[in-house]
């Protein structure tokens, strides 16, 4: 507890260096990867993180420094170039777009890693921490290391608002882009530029085979909250943040423990949270939903049931024994007794000594249930020329689920029918 | 009805939770030739996927032959859409044809020499057999419809559904196509056809399944091709069904309790 | 002999995982490819863990678990949560690797496996890990015993399995209709995949695993149109890529992996610009 105390009031000024950089790396990577989530290249992110390797190695080469803004410079080369190569190989071959994206990933970390042990071996002093950007080093970020990968991640957050618009419009809809004009081709390259870059300082958080996650996870879960795509954006970078103190948070209370992975178990708890508890896409919303539909369903059943005793007994008013209403209908076992309790506790029905009645207020609305089961089976005969005995199963379902507008616009288009295609009256 | 090829009783299909099909109803005559017309996204294919067992539907069954299709597979042949496979795969038409032999009892044994001849005589039928070691990437539109016929012919079974074999060909196999399916029907097999072109079906087929999300009409040629039919199937949508359609979706709404399936009746 | 073994040893690497990338390649599945070639990670630390006290089979078996667990759990991200697949494969691999990469810093003391050879092996010990039996008699490399069982396991799969492989690759939707078991061949193909990546991960690590399921067989793809023709050739592409790397890495001082996965590249590159009727260069030349 102290330790995250400690933690938490950034009193360290190594703490807050690396807290700042994971912020900002995080943040940028999901920034982005909402898009390439969105154009369903999400795997795009994986093969980029893997072919910036030789770029790294060769930048080190021939500069002979691991100067921050020269390795990025050889980063953001290689990686471009293995967007091309897996752009011109999916165009200009029979291969599918998911080898070209594995094929040019494994390609160019095989010549990166032949690279970086070539220079490894060559006892250079100065490689030393060049394997860094294999794992990640978010832990070990240094005051310039913040400044740059930090300052390129806020630079891209600034280039993805002022193009927001472009860009949300080649990820949704590129023809009608082209159609009014704009320049497609220039948008393409700039969010590609601005992936790799990404990807090159979101490196230094958790290493290569992770960067996926930091690209796929946040905007992945992002999705499962909103349906517009600022809102979208807006969350993807709360979790990509809140992810980057989280890895620094385990790094400062447990120095051995590597902070990249870290990261990723929190993106992935994110995922799963979102995919659990999202409002109405999420796991429980559906269970809630499900089990809504199932009581709506149950319970108007029951009413129906009523309806068609009172109906024929013409008596509306008396109470009906249990055994009375599964003659009339079927019931699960324990259904029957607990949406009877239901609806009593809805003040639908009563229960008297000799069994349950419909409330006035439960006529009507049984009388409700009943009409739209009739009127849709008039509607299958009538529109959908089903037989009359094949009309009962379709409205069973139909019946829980007719709005008032829809009801109004069925009887208009059957011509307020009176009885229903077996001859009984349909109720108003 | 008498012995029926296909009955398909109250049949409900959703896709992603949308109703794509409502409470289809009909039967079909055995030995005929059966067109299925529709305007785009009337669920054609829909219907013939959820016959073949590759869709489960949400209420409603299909018998065919009197059973359940798992009984009669091996009577029953199925010739997707052409668009359905990657014809860059490294094959050839005689690989895709033997396909049409291969039997899941069988999948370790090799094929046999009848097998063989048999596949020989599903390409002879379709005029293919000079074809027979074409890699599949280097044929037209019209051969790799034949080689899918072929594939389903190799079967030797009575029943074939055709999800749109006239799509995309050019006249000649149009031609040959339909004269091979009149032949087969001389030979007593069931043949349904989905199809789109209103003005051929008149003269291909004997009876006709007019759908548009529900079933508008199903009977013998004549019958079905009437004014009111023609305009409540290209009429466009039925705004209440799409309506409730969108409801079902939205809400996740289960169009059939569990359990209860068939049991209750007024 | 060392060098023998070196390139022995990526040639059964190589023959075993180009076979079974054709069929992922050609089913669209070469990022679930390299999903379960990183996904076994924790399955294998654990192996470690467990380390002398238990059989090596059942232990293998063990961690291959963990490739097929990847598998079902791309699938239900998929179709229960309605995520895009390449969304499900990113984050499940993702996943499952960062809790191996835990479980080794956890455990450093007891597992003698760094993050380097995760990545990309070391090729170069297997010929130090001798089977040595009681009798004292030297059968040669453990690890080269390990993968020849295993290539002999993928070439019966395929041999056996050939018309179920064929017909479900080509296509799936068909092969139900006629009532074939498409989630079997799936689920093999699947665990085969995945016991292939967990005997190879000691060895050439996920890297190379992963460039041989896919390069090779790519590069077949392009010059044939036969499928018995592009296992054969992309086994062939494999071990010329096996036997060229090890003489590049011993060239530039480097790691045989990457050397290998580089010819393998190199091999790849030349087919994409001179194949016959694929090449670019030569449809250049024809237009």
């Amino acid at each position: 507890m102290n330790s995250l105390l400690e933690f938490l009031s950034l009193a360290d000024p190594n703490v807050r260096f690396v807290v700042l950089g994971s912020v900002l790396l995080g943040m940028s990577s999901a920034v982005v990867g909402c898009f390439t989530f969105l154009r369903k290249r999400a795997l795009l992110g994986d093969a980029i993180a893997h072919s910036i390797l030789p770029g790294i190695c060769l930048a080190f080469m021939v500069s002979g420094s691991k100067n921050p803004w020269i390795l990025l410079a050889g980063a953001a080369v290689s990686g471009w170039l293995s967007v091309a190569a897996i752009d011109i190989i999916t165009r200009k071959s029979k291969l599918k777009p998911d080898t070209a994206v594995g094929l040019v990933l494994s390609v160019f970390f095989g010549v990166g890693i032949l690279l970086l042990t070539h220079i490894q071996h060559q006892g250079n002093a100065s490689q030393a921490g060049l394997d860094k950007f294999l794992f990640g080093k978010a832990a070990s970020m240094t005051s310039e290391d913040v400044l740059v990968f930090g300052g390129v991640g806020m630079l891209l957050l600034l280039v993805v608002i002022a193009f927001y618009k472009e860009f949300k419009l080649i990820s949704f809809n590129p023809e009608f882009a082209k159609v009014i004009g704009l320049p497609v081709a220039f948008l393409e390259f700039l969010l590609a530029t601005v992936t790799v870059l990404a990807v090159a300082v979101g490196i230094q958080a958790v290493g290569v085979v992770l960067m996926a996650a930091l690209i796929i996870s946040p905007a992945a879960a992002a999705r499962f909250w909103t349906e517009k795509l600022a809102v979208m954006i807006v969350i993807a970078a709360i979790f990509g943040a809140l992810s980057g103190v989280f890895g620094s948070f385990i790094s400062f209370s447990a120095p051995s423990m590597p902070t990249g992975p870290w990261i990723v178990v929190a993106l992935t708890v994110f995922v799963m949270i979102s995919l659990l508890f999202a409002p109405q896409k999420g796991f429980v919303a559906r269970w809630l939903r499900d089990g809504n539909n199932h009581e709506k369903i149950l319970t108007e059943n029951i009413l129906k049931a009523l309806y068609q005793i009172g109906e024929k007994a013409r008596d509306f008013a008396g109470s009906r024994e249990l055994a009375e209403i599964r003659e009339r209908r079927e019931f699960g076992p324990g259904e029957l007794k607990r949406g009877l309790r239901i609806l009593a506790r809805r003040k639908l029905v009563v229960e008297a000594a000799t069994g349950w009645r419909l409330t006035s207020l439960g006529l009507t609305e049984s009388r409700r249930v009943v009409r739209l089961h009739r009127l849709w089976e008039m509607y299958l005969k009538e529109k959908i020329r089903l037989k009359e005995d094949h009309v009962h199963a379709g409205a069973e379902a139909i019946e829980h689920i007719i709005t008032p507008e829809i009801e109004r616009l069925l009887e208009e288009k059957l011509g307020f029918p009176e009885r229903d295609p077996h001859n009984s009256e349909i109720p108003r | 009805m008498k012995n029926p090829i296909i009955e398909v009783h109250n049949l409900t299909v959703s896709y992603n939770k949308r109703p794509v099909l409502w409470d289809v109803d009909y039967e079909l005559p055995p030995g005929q030739l059966i067109g299925v017309l529709g305007p785009n996204g009337s669920g054609k294919t829909t219907m013939l996927k959820t016959i073949m067992g590759l869709i489960r539907p949400d209420s409603g069954f299909v018998e065919v032959m009197g059973k359940k299709l798992d009984e009669v597979r091996d009577k029953v042949s199925y010739v997707p859409q052409r668009e359905s496979v990657d014809w860059d795969f490294p094959a050839n038409v005689m690989d895709v044809v033997l396909m049409g032999r291969y039997n899941p009892k069988h999948m370790f044994r090799r094929l046999s020499k009848e097998d063989r001849e048999l596949a020989v005589a599903a390409l002879e039928k379709v005029n293919m057999l000079p074809f027979a070691e074409r890699q599949i990437s280097q044929l037209s539109g019209g051969q790799q419809q034949r080689v899918f016929i072929a594939r389903a012919l190799a079967r030797q079974a009575d029943l074939y559904l055709m999800d749109e074999p006239f799509a995309g060909v050019d006249a000649a196999s149009e031609e040959s196509i339909l004269e091979l399916l009149t032949g087969m029907k001389a030979e007593g097999k069931s043949i349904m056809v989905v199809h789109h072109d209103l003005q051929t079906a008149r003269n291909f087929f004997d009876w006709i399944i007019l759908l548009n999300t529900s079933l508008v009409a199903s009977g013998p040629v004549n019958e079905v091709f009437t004014e009111q039919n023609l305009q409540a199937a290209y009429g466009g949508k039925l705004t209440v069904l799409s309506q409730i359609a969108d409801l079902v979706a939205s809400k996740a709404f289960p169009l059939r309790e569990k359990g209860l399936q068939d049991r209750e009746k007024l | 002999m060392n060098e023998f073994y070196t390139i022995l040893t990526g040639s059964l690497v190589a023959i075993s995982c180009s076979l079974l990338g054709s069929f992922l390649i050609l089913r669209k599945m070469a990022m679930v490819g390299d999903a379960i070639s990183h996904a076994v990670l924790p399955g294998i630390v654990i192996a470690y863990l467990l380390g002398e006290t238990r059989e090596m089979i059942p232990m293998l078996i063990g961690a291959a678990a963990f490739g097929v667990l990847t598998t079902v759990l791309i699938e239900l991200f998929h179709k229960k949560a309605r995520l895009q697949t390449d969304a499900s494969i990113g984050i499940t691999f993702t996943f499952l690797f960062a809790l191996g990469i835990i479980l080794i810093s956890a455990f450093a003391g007891q597992v003698d496996l760094d993050q380097d050879c995760v990545l990309y092996g070391d090729i170069a010990m297997v010929p130090l890990d001798l089977w040595i039996t009681d009798a004292g008699l030297n059968l040669g490399p453990r690890q080269v015993w390990i993968l020849g069982v295993n290539l002999l396991v993928v070439l019966a799969f395929i041999l056996i399995g050939y018309k179920g492989l064929f017909i479900t690759t080509f296509h799936e939707e068909y092969a139900a209709t006629v009532g074939i078991a498409a989630g079997f061949w799936h689920y093999s193909l699947m665990s085969t995949v995945s016991l292939t990546t967990v005997v190879s991960f000691e060895s050439v690590g996920a890297i190379l695993v992963v460039a041989f399921l896919v390069v090779p067989p790519a590069t077949a793809y392009l010059l044939t149109e036969k499928l018995p023709v592009m296992l054969g050739l992309s086994a062939l592409f494999g071990v010329i890529s096996a036997i060229l790397g090890n003489m590049l890495a011993t060239w530039l001082d480097g790691s045989i992996a990457g050397a290998m996965t580089a010819v393998a590249g190199g091999l790849f590159l030349l087919t994409f610009l001179f194949s016959p009727k694929q090449g670019i260069l030569m449809r250049l030349k024809f237009r």
